[in-house]
Order: C-alpha cells, then sequence, then structure tokens
C-alpha cells in the first residue's frame, strides 16, 4: 500500500493542507523580521488566539441560528481576522514599540514573555479543556481508486487551499503593488531613511503586525476546521514549525515563507506516511538544523545589493 | 523660512552641535561648508527631527518644529537628500521616486516624474533598474530627484558632490540652480566642496567643532582670507 501512487498522493494532499497552515503563520515571522529585525515569538500565540476567536464566532452564530455555511465561514473569518488584528496591533503596541531602540535581546526576551503570557490569558479565560467542534464540512471528491485504497479530496481541503491561496496573492500583490506595500518596503531597506520621506515608520511597522496577525488568524480558523480540536497550547508548536518554515525559505523573505510553509507540511506529512508518525517533529526541526547549518540564509534568501 | 537657534544635539554623551543658529529665507540658496565630523549632517538630521535637538527651537514657516515627528516635518514642505544617498537598493529607480512622493500622495506623480526626468535623463532610462545597481553620480541624481518629488519649499541637499566625477558635479550643481531659479525651492547645501558651493549660494555659513564660525554672502566668504586658507587652497 505504502508503494501505490495513490497513498502518495494523499499524502501530498494532507501535506498541502498542513503546509497552508504553517506558511499564513511563517509570513507573519518573515514580515516582522524583515521590518523590525526580530523574531515575534509570540505570533504562534496570536494563532492560537485566531483559532479560538474563530471557535467562539461559530458557537455564537450557532446559537444565532446562522447555519447556512458559506455565510457561517465568511461571517466567521472576518470576525476572526478583524479581532485577531486588534491583537497583534495591540502587542506591538504595548510590548514592542516601547523597547524600539533598545538591545534586541530586550525585544526577543518580552517576546518570549509576551508569548507565555498570552498562553496563560487564554488558558485563564477558557479553560484548559480542549475545545471540540462539530466539523463543519463534510464530503468531498474521489480522485483515484484503485484495490480498496480510494484518494479523496475532501471540501475542507479544497477550501483550504484556495482559501490559503487568495491570501497569499492578496498579500503578495498589497506588498508589491501598493503604496503601504512600499513603505515596508522602504522601512525594511531603511527605516531613517523611509522617515525621511514622510513615512510614519511607527504607523507601517503597526500594520505589518496586523497584517501578520490576520494571516495567523486564518490559519487558526483552518487549523479549528480541519482537526476539530483546540487547546490553549497549540500555538507553541504551530508556531515553532511555522518560524523553521520562515528560516528554511529565507526569513524576511515573503515567497520564501510561503514555499517554506509548503515545504514543512510536505516533509512532515510523508514522513508520517512513510516512516512514523511519532518522529515527525523531530523531521520538521532536523531541518531547521541542516538549514542553519548549510544554508543560513535560507532557500531563497535575497543576497543584498550593496550601494556602490 | 527655517530658522534655528541656539541647536545643542547630542549622540550619547557626545555633543554634536554646540548651540546653532542659522537662518534660511525664502528663495534663497544657502551653504552649510566645514571640514569633516564639524556637524554638518547633523544639523540637516536635526532640523528633520532625528536625533533631536537637546536644547533650543527650530522654526518652519513660524512652526516650531524642534519636537515633531520626522515624518510630519518632511509633509510639512521640507525635503531631505542625505549623506550617503541612501537609495533603497532593492527598489527600482521608479518606486524610489514613488516613494519620494509619499508626502503629497500619488495624485502628481506621473507630472512630478517626467520633471525629474527632465533635470536627470538618464534616470529615465534607468528606471526600471534597482537602486542598488546605479553607479554613485546616477544614484545622487535619483537621491535628488526622490527629494523633489515631493514638491519640497525647502530642499536639504547633504553633500551632492561627495565622491563624484567633476563633470557630474558640475550637472548636478546646475541642476541645483534650476530648481533654485525656476522653481523657487529654497535650498540649504551642505558641502565640501567649498568653492563650488560658495560661488553657487546666495549665502554660507561656516562650521567646526559644533559652532558657526562665520557667515556671509558666497562672495564674502569666498574672498576672506581665513577661509581660503583653510577650505579652499588647504587641503580640501
Amino acid at each position: 500500500m505504502q508503494g501505490s501512487f495513490e497513498y502518495f498522493l494523499d499524502q501530498l494532499i494532507n501535506g498541502t493542507t498542513l503546509g497552508a497552515v504553517y506558511g499564513l503563520i511563517a509570513i507573519g515571522y518573515t514580515l516582522v523580521y524583515g521590518i523590525i529585525g526580530m523574531i515575534n515569538f509570540a505570533h504562534g500565540e496570536i494563532f492560537m488566539i485566531g483559532a479560538f476567536i474563530s471557535i467562539i464566532c461559530f458557537l455564537i452564530l450557532g446559537a444565532a441560528g446562522i447555519t447556512w455555511i458559506p455565510l457561517a465561514l465568511l461571517i466567521v473569518l472576518i470576525m476572526t481576522m478583524l479581532f485577531t488584528a486588534i491583537y497583534g496591533w495591540t502587542l506591538e503596541r504595548v510590548a514592542y514599540r516601547p523597547l524600539r531602540g533598545t538591545p534586541r535581546l530586550a525585544a526577543l526576551i518580552t517576546a518570549i514573555g509576551m508569548s507565555i503570557f498570552l498562553q496563560n490569558y487564554v488558558q485563564l479565560l477558557q479553560s484548559a479543556r480542549n475545545k471540540p467542534m462539530q466539523p463543519v464540512f463534510s464530503g468531498g471528491i474521489e480522485l483515484m481508486q484503485s484495490n480498496d485504497y480510494i484518494v479523496s479530496l475532501s471540501y475542507l481541503q479544497m477550501f483550504i487551499m484556495s482559501l490559503t491561496l487568495v491570501l497569499m496573492i492578496v498579500f503578495s500583490l498589497v506588498i508589491a503593488r501598493t503604496s503601504l506595500g512600499r513603505a515596508q518596503r522602504a522601512c525594511e531597506q531603511d527605516r531613517g531613511m523611509a522617515s525621511l520621506l514622510g513615512i510614519n515608520v511607527d504607523r507601517t511597522i503597526s500594520l505589518t503586525f496586523v497584517m501578520g496577525a490576520m494571516l495567523a488568524s486564518v490559519a487558526g480558523l483552518i487549523f479549528l476546521l480541519n482537526y476539530g480540536v483546540i487547546d490553549f497550547f497549540i500555538g507553541f508548536l504551530a508556531g515553532v514549525k511555522a518560524f523553521t518554515a520562515a528560516v528554511l525559505g529565507g526569513i524576511g523573505s515573503l515567497p520564501g515563507a510561503m514555499l517554506g510553509g509548503l515545504l514543512i507540511g510536505l516533509i512532515e506529512a510523508f514522513w508520517s506516511g512513510y516512516f512514523t508518525v511519532e518522529y515527525k517533529d523531530v523531521a520538521a526541526f532536523g531541518i531547521l538544523v541542516l538549514v542553519l547549518i548549510f544554508r543560513p540564509t535560507g532557500l531563497l534568501g535575497k543576497p543584498d545589493i550593496e550601494k556602490v | 523660512m527655517l530658522s534655528a537657534a541656539g541647536i545643542h544635539t547630542f549622540y550619547g554623551n557626545i555633543e554634536a552641535l554646540r548651540g546653532v543658529d542659522i537662518d534660511v529665507k525664502q528663495g534663497e540658496i544657502v551653504t552649510l561648508i566645514g571640514a569633516n565630523g564639524a556637524g554638518k549632517s547633523t544639523l540637516l538630521m536635526t532640523i528633520c527631527g532625528s536625533p533631536r535637538a537637546r536644547q533650543g527651537q527650530i522654526l518652519f514657516d513660524g512652526v516650531d518644529i524642534t519636537s515633531a515627528p520626522t515624518y510630519e516635518i518632511i509633509r510639512m514642505g521640507i525635503a531631505q537628500s542625505p549623506e550617503g544617498r541612501r537609495i533603497f537598493p532593492r527598489m527600482t529607480v521608479l518606486e524610489n521616486l514613488q516613494l519620494g512622493s509619499t508626502p503629497i500622495g500619488d495624485d502628481h506623480f506621473d507630472e512630478d516624474v517626467e520633471r525629474v526626468f527632465k533635470l536627470f535623463p538618464i534616470l529615465k532610462e534607468r528606471q526600471e533598474q534597482r537602486g542598488g545597481t546605479l553607479s554613485g553620480g546616477e544614484q545622487q541624481m535619483l537621491a535628488i530627484g526622490r527629494s523633489l518629488m515631493s514638491r519640497p519649499r525647502l530642499l536639504l541637499l547633504d553633500e551632492p558632490s561627495l565622491g563624484l566625477a567633476p563633470l557630474i558635479v558640475k550637472q548636478i550643481f546646475e541642476v541645483i540652480k534650476t530648481i533654485n531659479e525656476q522653481e523657487g525651492v529654497t535650498v540649504f547645501l551642505v558641502e565640501q566642496n567649498a568653492y563650488h558651493a560658495l560661488r553657487l549660494a546666495h549665502r554660507g555659513y561656516v562650521m567646526a567643532n559644533g559652532r558657526i564660525l562665520m557667515s556671509g554672502t558666497g562672495q564674502e566668504l569666498l574672498a576672506n582670507e581665513e577661509i581660503r586658507a583653510a577650505y579652499l587652497e588647504g587641503g580640501h
């Protein structure tokens, strides 16, 4: 069974779905690193909060009797992005902005502190128990069948892949084409010069956190839909893996984060499928070690063109 | 238009400006000359609020900008082409220019970009190239062009001639004259190339060790014996 093409295809679908989650979170790491040179270790918690806001929204909509799935999903998506964005904005405003200009270590330790704080905050508010949710999607299409093995692509997986693709395209266009994206890239390359051109650097940094939080919140929603159960601790592992993805792709690079996310998802799925599920995290983090040793700039890390 | 009085600026504990007074009037080209480390660039940066003056007051059109955030000072109509040009190396020439128009938005972009291309035709040919791939002279032109994109009333130029071939220096000084005379942009020019700068400027200041030593019209300063000895005939 393991040797068949059908089995391979199945892992490919699983890995891509997983990669969507990691990729969406990794973008937040990479954008923030690009603009202020700091690893926001509380970013995984933002993802977890996104998942919690999603489940709360689903429960409220259920109680309100809105059960038509496309509408419910749209409302949950918008609400989750909105409320998680507020968390991302507040995090930067309260914890990181006052430390701007201090040694990097101060911001890094604050980020770890905020991560612990947010975990405990959710645990106190929502209790430490698992939060299960009824599946929202059911069914799918059958792609292939041989002997007893059926490869199917569920509607949920189709939804996850297309939503991720759309978001990644939209955010890439924002960075590449809009004046906000230009301001972000300018701040990334030379913050002092950006402010000399009339760019409000603090506001640009805030909006970068907001963008990262929005994408992470969608990853939280996807996680909830895909696994059907969440707890206050899910941000840790997902966050570290997304960070690995960002480093693998080349920290600071937007396409790198997407590619890194996809690769980590695929590595994990194939490792689980062909070797052993128990060591899937070891495989993912082994990659981090290898990248740091052999290619610290990552796959798409940009070689700087320096001034003449 | 711009007046700074009693400006003291520090880098950590080091006092870079020790009580500087300058005045720039509408329509003038004023130059600030002095040796390396005199505090010329620090003065330009202090006018833009980064670093901030610890003492003293800076007025722009009568408005106190001493403690305004940098981006607001720029949006009031001051532009700076800073020391080292600071082109965004991984962005195209066109994107660099687009960033220059941040304070006034995109409304006049096409018109303004044509104006810059007319002043520096080489930039038109290079518009899709990344900033980091330009030559030193082209980067300087881009830095000045970028600062003009916000339609500033006061233009601060920091050593536009530094490290450039004489022919290009001449071209850049021509452009400074053009934007001052034809577009009415007031220019505050920091230079080590004292001879060129004083010939171009209406008035000049001489700076050393964070203080203004002397001031006068360009002609007066050019004729001054001390200045000739220190900045024109000496090793500079």
